[in-house]
């Protein structure tokens, strides 16, 4: 397709349908961040801006790997991963209390962050070595299920819970797209509705049930748990179509604005740049997430295409709970905005993400 | 369904599903955009007023106090600019750690801490308690550059209450305080839980709160989520608050204050013209100035512990028998209800009424009405008594207000008993005894009088006209209702009450030091305790004998009217020694000032620097094991409940007949331990 055009391959391959989109977004959200760090480059949108770039060098290394490769360290990396957790674990137990990350020294390493991926890479890698007869078969559904309950488990000990919601979403939306009967989609979604009031009694921590009754009713707290929802929901609304403008936003500036350079960036953003920001914003993560879906689509082998459309599924649960959670549509779960969330194991994961759906769209190429 | 599977069916699959996904994305995208356009366009209205009203915070300005005014203008009550600081509970974020932080840059004393951290744990949370005021502007800028450390912690400058003439008005003016959560309950403005704000917790101050407390400033500033004030927007001032002007004369409220010295006792003095008072004094008193800022634990420990009640409005609430003092009084019923003056009888150290004996303090021999007054002669009184009927003297000492409660802006004040076989049967259901008859008639037994009560009995007499008091100085003089006394029956009673100060009565001593001017009065010793407990004059002070004094001066045209009791002071010649130069000093304040100066020198200081001392001793001894003091409001409850078990009646009728005790030949006055 490309051959037509006259320019060189490494720039004619260059994924410029992406990177561009992508850069433009990080490159608001540094804007964004800057503002939230009260008018400075440091400490948010410089370290933004720099994390962005190396990890953006690292999905293009990642780009170029094999197809043979990807599927080789499938096993290994979800064992890996999975080490990590219970490391992780056993840590928090000796050190008396939770803890979600391995200091490495030079980085804080996070690894349910790394599950996210790795969890879409090992059960596209098992549908890949299952025979096709056999995907209604009882094996089919249980030992991806497997894999996701392990991990998940762990995460939720952390107690994560928005994490491990990422990690079942990213495994199940593979399994659907590897084509398992939609039955017992059908039955899974009638065993959640059951499940749901019984998780919410037993499986809750407490200030995670009082979120969730938050988010029904946010003036019941509003000096409490309800008062990030109210305040982001100011901060969105007040800001109108075109925006207080660049650093003018009152709630984010005057702190009324919790998280205003992490979980709520998306409402700092609304508050300076209005609906016109939103939209553009809203539009790239449409330009990104289609662009991940039409790679999926044009993959010639099965792995390829779940591997891709797990990774789209991943970005997207990120963006879509995240926006959701900003305008008062579900619960507070702590889940960053993709691209424009200060935060490196975020920008980690969503470049690996990216760095695969590159990798796939490579392969597409070699193959055509 | 009997699809084969293959390869192809499940790219097929793969295809429908990732559609379907791709549809759900999208949907998710429009329903996100759609619900942000919602808010930020079609509720955009209401979310920028709620913007708005973060930023904005509109704090108020506590309103200054009208200043209260003696009868010359002079302030009893001001205000003082000072540096003050206040904590709003709620916005703490470690309790523990800011007092420990605040105690530490304010140089707090052990009980000072433990004083805020009760303060803390009292208040309603949302309003402010005060820490310290009157701060140096050192320590205050100490506090203000911590403050992003001390969230809930708020230093600023205001006025803070000011007497300057402090304990001597104490129970007059009552004294300010940070609202309690049950005034908030009562009046729930948002002004009382403003940092700063006032109001009158007791006296005149509470009384008259309404006129003292003035319209509050407003300030419209930008502020962060955690209350820093990001710059001011607009001010608008605040108003202050009306003045009030009592009738009191500072100056002399303030003599008779530290002239009642070591002693326990009250003044009153009213100008018997006008009804007006002029000084309420009740000592010993505390300090409003240190009430202000809420009651510490030591200094309420020290009130508290004190046997003499510093806490107790005792020209109110004090109830005291008011023994010979209402003998002049009696004397005047006995002329209204067909005693001629001149008819005497013959005291034999007693007089035998009924079939029973009853002795006099002294032998008298013949004596008329005004012997019977200058002398004191119980028999004389025991005789007319019981020939008139007590129960229609006990009618002219209502008329002349005893037992009776005044018109005045106090908080609480007390009747008193005026007994009689009606009041008698009542209380006790048994019959009225001569032996009633005569314990009353030389104001013992039942009779139970206020000072204020005493103050207004000697106006009446004085006067002959139903004189009331005034605390609030009006503009239109009022005549007040003569009560049937014919001059010269007047004239006789003053030259009588006159004998006994320049004549040959019972307190010669009390004559006051100037050329032109003559008091009369009337000495009275009640009597606490039977003589078989103690002589009244010696031994433990709560079982002496009170000490009163009625007077009005100048005797033949009276102006000043007044009483004065001391408590447990061993007799009357407690009292009239501090009538005389109470009265000195209207009339000739040097040599008044020169008297108290001389006294004050034995004394150790004024009451103000006593008290403080005081203070300094009993917080050095009792550290930190103090129970807290009770919030303002219990608190004057508390005083209201105990002063009035104090003087209620006996539950069981007495039966016992009073021994007169010594009237003339005061004793030296001897200062008490």
């Amino acid at each position: 397709m490309r051959s037509q055009m006259t320019l060189p391959a490494p720039i004619a391959e260059f994924p410029w349908r992406v990177v561009i989109p992508l850069t433009m977004l990080v490159a608001f959200g540094a804007a964004v961040l800057h503002s939230a760090a009260g008018g400075s480059m440091s400490p948010y949108a410089d370290s933004h801006l720099v994390r962005f770039a190396v990890f953006l060098g690292v999905a293009l290394v990642m780009s170029y790997f094999p197809e043979d490769w990807a599927k080789f360290a499938a096993i290994p990396v979800y064992a890996v991963t999975l080490l990590l957790l219970i490391a992780v674990e056993t840590v928090g137990q000796l050190g008396g209390g939770s803890q979600r990350w391995l200091e490495l020294g030079f980085m804080r390493l996070q690894p349910s962050e790394l599950m996210k991926p790795g969890i879409v890479l090992i059960i596209a890698a098992f549908y890949h070595t299952l025979p096709v007869g056999m995907i209604a078969s009882w094996r089919a559904i249980l030992v991806p299920l497997g894999l996701i309950a392990f991990p998940m488990g762990l995460v939720l000990l952390q107690p994560d819970l928005g994490t491990s919601l990422a990690i079942a979403f990213g495994g199940v939306v593979v399994m659907f797209l590897a084509g398992i009967p939609q039955k017992w989609f059908i039955g899974g979604g009638i065993a959640a509705v059951i499940a749901a009031p019984i998780a919410y009694f037993f499986g809750l921590q407490e200030y995670q049930q009082q979120r969730v009754l938050t988010f029904l009713d946010p003036a019941s707290d509003p000096q409490g748990s309800g008062y990030h929802i109210i305040q982001s929901k100011i901060a969105i609304g007040s800001g109108g179509l075109s925006g207080k403008g660049f650093g003018e936003g009152s709630q984010s500036q005057l702190d009324y604005l919790p998280e205003p350079h992490t979980d709520f960036v998306f409402a700092t953003m609304a508050e300076e740049w209005g609906l016109i920001g939103g939209l553009f914003v809203l539009l790239v993560f449409g330009i990104v997430l289609r662009w991940g879906l039409l790679v999926a689509r044009d993959a010639q082998t099965r792995f390829a295409r779940l591997l891709a459309g797990g990774m789209t599924a991943t970005i997207f649960f990120y963006v879509a709970v995240n926006l959701m959670m900003v305008m008062g549509l579900a619960p507070v779960v702590g889940i960053p905005l993709p691209f424009m969330s200060h935060g490196g194991s975020s920008m980690m994961t969503n470049m690996i993400c990216v760095g695969a759906l590159m990798m796939v769209e490579r392969w597409n190429r070699r193959s055509s | 369904m009997d699809r084969k599977l293959t390869s192809n069916s499940l790219l097929e699959t793969f295809d429908r599903r990732s559609f379907v996904i791709g549809s759900v994305q999208g949907g998710i995208g429009l329903l996100l955009a759609a619900r942000m356009g919602y808010i930020a366009v079609a509720e955009n209205e209401k979310y920028e007023m709620e913007a708005e009203s973060n930023r904005v915070n509109l704090s108020l300005i506590p309103p200054r106090r009208g200043w209260i005014l003696d009868r010359n203008g002079s302030p009893l009550a001001s205000n003082r600019a000072d540096f003050r600081v206040d904590i709003i509970p709620e916005r703490l974020i470690d309790k523990n750690e800011t007092v420990q932080v605040l105690g530490d840059l304010l140089e707090f004393s052990e009980p000072e801490r433990a004083d805020l951290r009760d303060r803390l744990e009292e208040s309603a949370g949302f309003a402010a308690v005060p820490v310290a005021n009157g701060l140096s502007y050192d320590k205050f800028a100490a506090v203000s550059v911590r403050i992003p450390e001390l969230p809930g912690v708020i230093p600023q400058r205001g006025y803070s209450r000011f007497y300057p003439t402090g304990a001597s008005v104490g129970h007059l003016l009552g004294y300010v305080g940070a609202p309690s959560r049950d005034e908030y309950e009562e009046e729930p403005q948002p002004l009382l839980l403003t940092p700063g704000f006032k109001l009158g917790k007791d006296g005149i101050e509470k009384e008259f709160e309404q006129e003292l407390r003035g319209e509050p400033g407003a300030r419209r500033v930008e502020v962060t989520a955690s209350g820093r004030i990001v710059r001011d927007l607009e001010t608008r001032e605040d108003v202050q608050g009306k003045p009030v002007q009592l009738t009191i004369d500072g100056p002399l409220q303030d003599y008779a204050a530290r002239r009642i010295g070591l002693e326990s006792g009250s003044v009153v003095v009213m100008d018997c013209v006008t009804g007006e008072l002029l000084c309420m004094a009740s000592m010993p008193s505390f300090d409003p100035n240190s009430f202000s800022d809420g009651i510490g634990r030591v200094e309420f420990g020290m009130l508290q512990e004190n046997d003499r009640v510093p806490l107790r409005n005792k020209t109110l609430k004090g109830l005291y028998p008011p023994g010979s003092t209402v003998k002049p009084m009696h004397s005047m019923a006995f002329m209204h209800e067909g005693v001629s003056p001149d008819e005497a009888i013959m005291c034999n150290g007693g007089r035998r009424i009924g079939n029973r004996f009853f002795n006099c303090w002294s032998n008298h021999g013949r004596v008329d009405m005004a012997k019977a007054i200058y002398q004191s002669c119980d028999s004389y009184f025991y005789h007319f008594a019981q020939q008139v009927g007590f129960d229609k003297v006990a009618a002219y000492a209502r008329r002349f207000g005893l037992g009776q409660q005044f018109d005045l802006p106090v908080a609480s004040q007390f009747y008193g008993t005026v007994p009689d076989p009606e009041w008698k049967l009542e209380k006790y259901g048994q019959e009225w005894q001569p032996y009633d008859t005569v314990n009353a008639s030389i104001g013992q037994g039942y009779y139970l009088t206020s000072p204020l009560q005493l103050a207004v009995m000697s106006a009446r007499i004085a006067t002959g006209r139903s004189v009331t008091p005034s605390l609030i100085k009006a503009n239109a003089a009022t005549q007040f209702a003569s009560m049937d006394y014919r001059p010269d029956e007047i004239a006789y009673v003053r030259q009588a009450m006159s004998d006994v100060v320049n004549g040959p009565g019972t307190a010669g001593r009390a004559r006051l030091p100037l050329e032109d001017v003559l008091l009369a009065g009337k000495t009275g010793t009640a009597q606490v305790v039977s003589l078989s407990v103690s002589d009244g004059r010696s031994g433990p002070w709560k079982y002496r004998d009170h000490g009163l004094f009625v007077f009005f001066a100048p005797f033949d045209n009276p102006r000043y009217a007044g009483a004065v009791v001391i408590e447990h002071g061993g007799g009357s010649g407690a009292a009239y020694p501090v009538a005389r130069d109470v009265m000195t000093f209207l009339l000739d304040p040097q040599k008044g000032l020169d008297a108290l100066h001389t006294l004050e020198e034995q004394w150790g200081g004024t009451a103000q620097q006593r008290l403080d001392r005081q203070y300094q001793a009993y917080a050095a001894a009792a550290g930190v094991d103090l129970p807290p003091a009770p919030p303002p409001i219990a608190l004057a409850e508390q005083v209201d409940a105990e002063a009035r078990a104090a003087y209620s009646a006996p539950d069981e009728a007495v039966d016992r007949v009073f021994a007169p005790r010594d009237e003339a030949n005061p004793r030296a006055e001897e200062a008490p331990e």
